[in-house]
């Protein structure tokens, strides 16, 4: 696989696409939370499988970065180990678990427990961009709605909600307000993340290679989660304990152990677990 | 602690691929298929990949559909992810289908016309029996002499174009400003993001290499009555053309190419309307290699798709252009559908806590409302049996199709 290196440019895609899908993304900044179309390419991995973010990846990524990759809180998951290793193959890049230590963090389905800093990069992998597409499955219609602001729909849909369950049933890629203007998809995160994502001092970059759209969060914006007044928007907890670090306000993922129900739970992030020490082996 | 935390993933997708590598490869006492069998033998397979893939290489689509282990889909993958990388020196000037060298071109709208018809190499009069002699080894067969003389035939929607019987196809036009491009100027689907509504120009390119099945499947439905089509195959013709460059530092034409493609014109009625004359209209198809089925589906979605353009009512899937532009590419397609492979344990922790914490308060309002003895004491029968398991959310389930539940978006 050396010959990999040696044939393709440095992090996969040339240079004229790179630099498209850098002028993307600083169009993306400019504007928050609004989705930008892009020349999206065919990568060495299959449309659905993180190939937007990995784009974005490509196109930022330089040599002394150090690279991290979650999926579902885990850099150990096969998803996340096999993108790792395409960067290791395609850039030679530095390569880290820590969340502190990484300048670029690509993800699928959560943000690391670790508050990010600045002059970090998060790149999330989105497999649907627009929010709306539940309520209106054209897209010349939803980018209208965008144009116009139109949000009724969302909110109309966040109140039956209430009206049905009692309360606002979306556990995870819960719709955001991003900058008071554009309504936005967090991605599937849980949306017990969903209050990282506000004012987060990280640059924050969203790619759909299926759907060929790139969107970002700019350091510092107020990204606000759907509510309402009587309803406020809430997190879920738990009233376990992560079962190796005892953490009580990390996301938990439950485990189970045998076949008549037995559960445990512990960290989805294995860094921040690992990281505040194994309380039982 | 039974409990194992998943490690090892890089061995694990290490071993996958050896073992893929090794049964795709089969037993060792079988000869390996070399690529010029492939590129021979399994012809239609290459001219799929090819058609799908949107490379013109032969030599490369047979190398992908090896390593796929003849898996047509996953081999247009390969080419695709390959040809991505490529550089873009030039476009070429607009191939010439009229200065085609046939192998075949058949008209079911004139008995016989210039050119005549030509069979060529085809399945349609074979009567599908299964060969058993081909099941052996080492058949001969001889080609028949060819009597074509290779020289141009006129199309035949040409024929009827010099009457004006057939609605002329316009140079490429922008949706909005209506400007008409030049020919660098024309769409390119591998560069630029498809926007809706399309361009006729981009709407072609993206049926070129939409999958078959799919391209298949709609024009059937068109047929059947979900849009609106009375189509004549008014040619289909399939032949090597040259493909010709004029860079611009040399200021003259260079053939650099000579490719198969199939071209199919569908030949359509068309009442006419205040601004239109009555006259036939037109769907196009062309794909390349010989992929007589796929440019034929091609050229009545081509037309399904051309509704708004001549004032027909939308009523079928084949008509709505954004639904068979959006859902037509296989490459996209089949990895949206197989990512749900991968890992989604987060977001069902989520939507786990969620139906739990419904039901917990669909229980407790039922229970408020509920006052007949024999319900309650199967709660308590549930209870009990769930005792010993306090992680699991207490009883009552509610009927599986009972309106509470929440709303489920795919999770990707």
């Amino acid at each position: 696989m050396t010959s990999l290196t040696q044939n393709f440019n440095f992090a996969y895609l040339d240079e004229q696409t790179k630099r498209t899908i850098r002028r993307t993304l600083l169009k993306a900044i400019a504007i928050p939370g609004h989705q930008i179309p892009f020349g999206s390419r065919e990568m060495p991995l299959s449309y659905g499988w993180g190939t937007g973010g990995m784009q974005v990846t490509a196109a930022v990524i330089g040599q002394d970065d150090v690279f991290k990759v979650i999926d579902q809180g885990a850099d150990d998951t096969t998803n996340a180990v096999n993108i790792r290793r395409f960067f290791e193959k395609v850039c030679g890049v530095e390569t880290t678990e820590s969340t502190s230590a990484a300048t670029l963090i690509q993800t699928r389905h959560r943000i690391p427990e670790t508050p990010l800093q600045e002059g970090q990069i998060m790149v999330y992998q989105v497999p649907i961009p627009e929010p709306l597409r539940w309520l209106e499955p054209s897209e010349v219609e939803t980018r209208k709605m965008h144009a116009l602001s139109e949000y009724g729909p969302m909110y109309v849909r966040l109140y039956e909600d209430i009206t049905q369950f009692g309360q606002i049933a979306t556990a995870y890629d819960y719709p955001v307000m991003v900058n008071q203007r554009y309504l936005m998809r967090p991605s599937p995160i849980p949306r017990f993340d969903n209050p990282k994502l506000n004012m987060s001092p990280a640059i924050q970059l969203f790619g759909a290679g299926r759907e060929k759209r790139i969107y970002a969060v700019p350091p510092y914006t107020e990204v606000k989660s759907l509510d309402f007044e009587d309803y406020p928007f809430q997190v879920e907890t738990w009233d376990k304990a992560c079962e190796f670090c005892g953490s009580t306000e990390s996301y938990l993922d439950e485990v189970v152990t045998d076949n008549d129900g037995g559960r445990l739970w512990i960290c989805s992030d294995t860094d921040f677990c690992r990281s505040r020490g194994k309380r039982e082996e | 602690m039974s409990y194992v935390a998943v490690k090892g993933g890089a061995k694990a997708i290490a071993n996958s691929e050896a073992l893929l590598q090794a049964q795709r490869r089969g037993e060792q006492t079988v000869p390996e298929l070399s690529l010029e069998q492939i590129k021979q033998q399994m012809a239609l397979a290459v001219d799929r990949v090819i058609s799908e893939g949107s490379l013109y290489d032969r030599d490369l689509a047979a190398l992908a559909i090896k390593q796929s282990w003849g898996d047509l889909v996953e081999a247009a993958f390969l080419l695709r992810a390959y040809r991505t990388t490529l550089p873009r020196f030039y476009y070429s000037q607009p191939v010439d289908t009229g200065q085609m060298q046939l192998q075949r071109r058949i008209s079911s709208i004139f008995k016989d016309l210039p050119g005549g018809q030509q069979l060529g190499a085809s399945f349609d009069y074979i009567h599908r029996l299964l060969d058993f002699k081909l099941a052996a080894e080492d058949n001969q067969f001889p080609a028949p002499e060819s009597e074509t003389d290779n020289q141009p035939v006129p199309r035949v929607v040409d024929v009827l174009g010099k009457e004006g019987l057939i609605q002329a196809e316009n140079p490429i036009q922008q949706p909005n400003n209506g400007a008409t491009q030049s020919e660098e100027n024309v769409f390119d689907l591998t560069r630029q993001p498809q926007q809706l509504p399309a361009g006729r120009d981009a709407r072609l390119q993206n049926l070129a290499r939409a999958d078959e099945g799919f391209l298949l499947s709609l024009a059937y439905s068109s047929q059947r009555g979900y849009g609106n089509s009375h189509p004549f195959a008014g040619e289909i013709r399939v032949g090597q053309v040259e493909v010709v460059i004029c860079p611009e530092e040399l200021g003259f034409e260079v053939a650099i190419a000579s490719i198969t493609l199939t071209e199919v014109q569908m030949v359509n009625q068309f009442k006419g309307s205040s601004a239109i004359p009555p006259q036939f209209t037109r769907g196009y198809g062309l794909t390349f290699g010989y992929n007589e089925r796929k440019a034929m589906a091609m050229a009545l979605v081509d037309r399904c798709l051309r509704a708004e353009e001549f004032g027909e009512t939308v009523q079928g899937p084949a008509q709505d252009e954004e639904f068979v532009l959006s859902h037509s590419d296989n490459v996209a397609a089949q990895g949206f559908v197989q990512h749900l492979k991968l890992p989604h344990y987060i977001d069902f922790q989520a939507e786990l806590n969620l139906v739990r914490k419904l039901r917990q308060e669909y229980q407790q309002s039922n229970q408020a409302t509920q006052s007949t003895e024999v319900e309650i004491k199967q709660a308590e029968n549930f209870d009990s049996a769930n005792i010993e398991n306090n992680s699991v959310p207490t009883p009552i389930s509610p009927p599986l199709d009972h309106p509470t539940t929440p709303h489920h978006s795919p999770t990707p």
